[in-house]
């Protein structure tokens, strides 16, 4: 796009799984992300970083559906997912986390990460009522597969506690639980390591490398630097809802443009 | 924002019943298997007992008992049960579900005067009917927000009322009388003995359903109630029951954790509106005639009132609240009249100092309390948890 | 149909100026809706209090016989007042006891609403039961028929072909639009008004800029209630005789003219209620008056169906849904 953007893409020739094809986002006069063009490949681990308001967020919601965006598409393995309903977006693998933690607060952790189970489930209210036994077997299923997930976040002691008395990050690691019982193929993990301290943001970051290796993509908004450096495998950058830069961390961390965003610096001044 | 009301005996007072009524709770978690069989049998041979002279002498000295069982108190514990399902665990407000009651008692009234089916044809297709009935409403108003749907379902249950009360093919505001009861399953009458005659049913012929005796038509509506409450049990224990829990909490996040958030809505409400179909169509196969004013407004509201009274969302709390607002009425006399300016003030009173009802759920406790919940909290409260609206929530 | 035709102008005569009797207790639901995300279901219960104190002081004073002119003008002012300080100091105290102590505690908005319909039913009823059981009407001579048939002497205004305005119409149409833009003045233009705003569009922020709350919610329940004590004399003039339960019917079709409008849009009511009073008047014309409230609440699902926000907009706040 311009020539301060790295070009990383012949480095990591993967196969794309979530492509943004000119996305514009607009709230009446506000545009909060301007022709935006993305490609995330599979396996990888993707970082979307930018200041505050810089339409990080806005992103997400577009590619899970909340918005449709008022110009673009949304590709996801092929198939546009831009215009599908919320719930669809969904099943067909794409999960996420949200920047302020939005559990079911009154319900156990089993029944969170069983909702996002049931995603794949087919009971309908007939075996549910009748106590059919495939419906017997979904239940017994997706509470194996709740059970595993919890142990694999590193919850697995709090299964029967209700979610709003769990402490703040295991409330997060709750919420990726729950994403990954729908069994995404992607992963978006909102400001996942917001409010955890360097232990909990140490394990968060093994975390999201186990997710990774279970041949998930995983693409992340992160604030903090050293987590974001230490696992991604690509960042790009949003100020204003333009991508400034895209590249390798090692790249990212020398590029002007987007050390003079962080700090302020009008990027056209030179 | 309450530490000073903590030290007041009334709080602590309610402390302790609330801590009471959870160890229960937990107590009937971990009871066994076997255990909670035994409990269910009781209640099912204590229901059965229910309609005896003894017992009737006290909780019914003015009117017939067994025939009080049927209705109000049958009756409203079955809508009870039926309105819980929408309001308790899908979190929608329904202001007009005496609409699917009335449905309910005209399909029993037309099909069973001008066509002749009987109760049992009938009460398929007026199920079929309410639930269908449910799903034209809901479907293009379960997508506004709560209170909307609220006022709109209270619209719906004006315009059935005063469509059967304009539309001469069902009699206006005459009504249809000559419905017919139940036709007799058999003869066979409990015998005169001493175990039955100790519960006080000995000689009681309960499947068959005449004019006077009221008794067969309170174990047509126990059945009734009881599959009900099997049939909602069920739900609630599966992917169904965290499905409308988790619309309850926060519709957004269900959505996209993968829930058909509108599919499941409108289920909670065509089944809300079976059960209350059903209910109609039982009455009115007792009532012998029916007129538009036997469902106002104020049934809808009554109903309402029972299940927020006894607990929204916990069925033990539902149904006894529907038997106290059905029976209080009735059992002290005088109060009649009064009984709707009661049930107002009640309702208010609940909201300020018990929200949850007498036997709440524990879930059901803290959305209510902390104003999550249904519909969210209120715009301006004062130092009060912030809940957002759809679109800016997720951002 | 033919009778629509042939009946034009007295079907939308009527229709305006029910309209305007809609849209000035549909202001109370908005406004109380924009502040505070609540339908008051006790709205319709204010006005019904209007109706009784208008007519009340009819009683009081004595009702003078056949007044026209400019007489009738400022004995309707008089039973305005009367019913505007009564329903708004109803309401005042109405939030007081079944809102406000669920606002300090953050509650749910299905518990507010469900208090709401408490205090709806237990109003009403304490009318009903305890303070004027029968139908309340126009004062009579002991024992006797009423003094004249009306307190107002209604004549034709305007008389052109078929085209009558009467004077006690033209009044209610006259007197609800004045009454509108009084209000919308005060809302746009007082310090009062621009706190009752800003709360609207954003409780936080306005709280942080040292708004007071209690004061905004109370003076929104004051005025709200206010003009359904306006409606309610305007409502006597028009039918004389009022009961516990005629704000019921009333209410909910002005909250559907506030939805039609858009809620929270004070403007919004105006269009909402005339609309709603034409649409009912013109669904009489054709399908029978008996229709006439299945009509409006068509209109109603209808409307919520296809345009949510309403024809105006949410203009005090934005859409949450």
């Amino acid at each position: 796009m311009s020539e301060t953007a790295a070009v990383p893409a012949e480095k990591k020739a993967g196969v794309p799984t979530l492509e943004l094809r000119g996305i514009t986002m607009r709230f009446g006069g506000v545009v909060a992300i301007n022709d935006l063009n993305l490609t995330i490949n599979e396996g990888e681990i993707f970082a979307l970083i930018g200041p505050n308001g810089a339409g990080k967020t806005t992103v997400f919601n577009v590619v899970t559906g909340v918005y449709q965006p008022t110009e673009g598409q949304v590709v996801f393995q092929d198939s546009r997912i831009d215009g599908k309903k919320r719930f669809q977006v969904t099943k067909r693998g794409v999960a996420r986390t949200f920047q302020n933690v939005r559990l079911f607060h009154n319900m156990s952790a089993m029944e969170n990460v069983l909702v996002g189970a049931d995603a794949h489930h087919r009971t309908g209210l007939a075996g549910a009522a009748l106590g059919l036994p495939w419906h017997r077997r979904e239940e017994r299923d997706g509470r194996a597969k709740a059970r595993e997930l919890m142990e694999f976040v590193g919850i697995g002691h709090r299964m029967e506690e209700t979610a709003k008395n769990l402490p703040y990050g295991d409330q997060r690691r709750l919420e990726i639980a729950r994403a990954l019982a729908t069994d995404p193929k992607l992963l978006l993990l909102d400001e996942p390591a917001a409010g955890m301290n360097p232990t909990e943001k140490e394990e968060l970051q093994g975390l999201i490398k186990r997710i990774r290796d279970t041949g998930r993509t995983v693409l992340l908004i992160e604030h903090d630097m050293s987590l974001i450096m230490g696992i991604s495998d690509r960042i790009a950058v949003l100020d204003f809802g333009q991508k400034i830069a895209e590249g390798l961390p090692a790249e990212i961390q020398n590029n002007q443009r987007v050390i003079e965003a962080y700090l302020g610096v009008p990027a056209d001044a030179s | 924002m309450n530490d000073s009301t903590n030290t007041n005996p009334l709080t602590r007072m309610r402390g302790g019943y609330t801590s009471f009524s959870d160890s229960i709770h937990d107590r009937w978690a971990t009871a066994p298997r076997w255990a909670r069989w035994v409990v269910y049998l009781l209640l099912i041979v204590l229901a059965i007992a229910l309609p005896a002279d003894g017992i009737g002498s006290f909780m019914s000295p003015y009117t017939d008992w067994p025939t009080l069982l049927f209705f109000p108190i049958g009756g409203y514990i079955l809508l009870a049960i039926g309105l819980n399902v929408v309001v308790g665990q899908a979190g929608m407000l329904d202001l007009g579900y005496v609409a699917f009651f009335a449905i309910g008692g005209y399909g029993m009234a037309v099909f069973g005067t001008k066509y002749g089916w009987s109760f049992w044809e009938i009460l398929v297709v007026g199920v079929l009917l309410s639930a269908l009935s449910g799903i034209l409403l809901g479907a293009p108003t379960l997508r506004l927000r709560g209170d909307y749907l609220a006022i709109v379902t209270l619209g719906f249950g004006e315009i059935v009322r005063k469509t059967a009360n304009n539309w001469n093919y069902i009699g206006g505001p005459n009504g249809i009388g000559g419905i017919p009861h139940p036709p007799t399953l058999t003869e066979w009458t409990i015998p005169d003995n001493g175990l039955f005659d100790a519960i006080g049913i000995g000689g009681v012929q309960p499947f068959k359903y005449g004019a006077l005796d009221g008794k067969p038509y309170y174990y047509l509506m126990l059945v009734l109630i009881i599959l009900a409450i099997v049939f909602v049990k069920r739900l609630e224990a599966s992917r169904v029951g965290r499905a409308w829990a988790s619309i309850r909490e926060d519709e957004d996040a269900a959505e996209l954790m993968g829930v058909p958030t509108f599919k499941f809505k409108l289920a909670a409400f065509a089944i809300g509106a079976a059960i209350g179909g059903a209910g109609g169509v039982m009455y009115a196969s007792q009532a012998v005639s029916i007129i538009p004013t036997n469902f106002p407004f104020i049934l809808s509201a009554t109903i309402l009132a029972a299940v927020v009274l006894g607990g929204s969302g916990n069925l033990p709390g539902v149904i006894l609240g529907a038997f106290l607002v059905a029976w209080i009425p009735e059992r002290i006399r005088g109060l009649q009249e009064y009984r709707v300016l009661v049930f107002g003030a009640v309702l208010v009173i609940l909201m300020i100092f018990r929200p949850e009802g007498l036997l709440p759920s524990r879930r059901r406790k803290a959305e209510l309390a902390e104003g999550e919940g249904g519909m969210g909290s209120m715009g301006a409260e004062v130092g009060g948890p912030v809940t957002v609206g759809a679109g800016e929530g997720v951002e | 149909m033919n009778n629509l035709f042939s009946q034009f102008w007295p079907y939308t005569i009527d229709g305006l100026s029910l309209g305007a009797i809609y849209a000035l207790v549909a202001l109370g639901y908005t406004m109380v809706y924009g502040v505070l995300r609540l339908i008051n279901f006790a709205h319709s219960e204010i006005f019904m209090i209007g109706t009784f104190a208008a007519l009340g002081t009819l009683h009081l004073i004595g009702m003078p016989a056949n007044v026209g002119g400019f007489a009738l003008v400022g004995l309707v002012l008089l039973l305005a007042v009367a019913g505007g300080v009564a329903s708004g100091g109803s309401a005042v105290i109405l939030e007081y006891v079944a809102y406000r102590p669920l606002r300090r505690r953050g509650a749910s908005r299905l518990a507010a609403l469900i208090s709401a319909i408490g205090a709806s039913l237990f109003l009403q009823q304490l009318f009903a039961r305890l303070v004027i059981p029968k139908a309340f009407g126009l004062p009579k001579e002991k024992g006797a028929l009423p003094v004249q048939g009306h307190f107002a002497h209604k004549s034709d205004v305007i008389h052109i072909g078929s085209f009558e305005l009467s004077n006690d119409k033209l009044i209610v149409i006259v007197g609800a639009v004045l009454m509108m833009i009084a209000l919308d003045m005060f809302v746009n233009r007082t310090k009062l008004g621009r706190g009752i705003r800003a709360t609207a569009q954003d409780p936080e922020t306005a709280v942080l800029m040292g708004v007071n709350i209690d004061r905004i919610v109370t003076a929104t329940f004051a005025l709200g209630g206010a003009m359904a004590g306006v409606a309610a004399a305007l409502y006597m003039l028009r039918f004389e005789e009022t009961r516990f339960d005629v704000g019921f019917l009333l209410g909910i079709k002005a909250f559907t003219a506030a939805v039609l409008g858009g809620i929270g849009n004070l403007r919004g009511a105006l269009v909402g209620g005339i609309v709603l009073g034409l649409i009912e008047m013109y669904g009489a014309a054709v399908f029978g008056s008996q229709w006439q409230d299945v009509v409006a609440f068509s209109v109603l699902v209808l409307v919520l169906m296809f345009r949510p926000t309403g024809l105006l907009g949410e203009s005090l706040q934005q859409a949450r849904a």
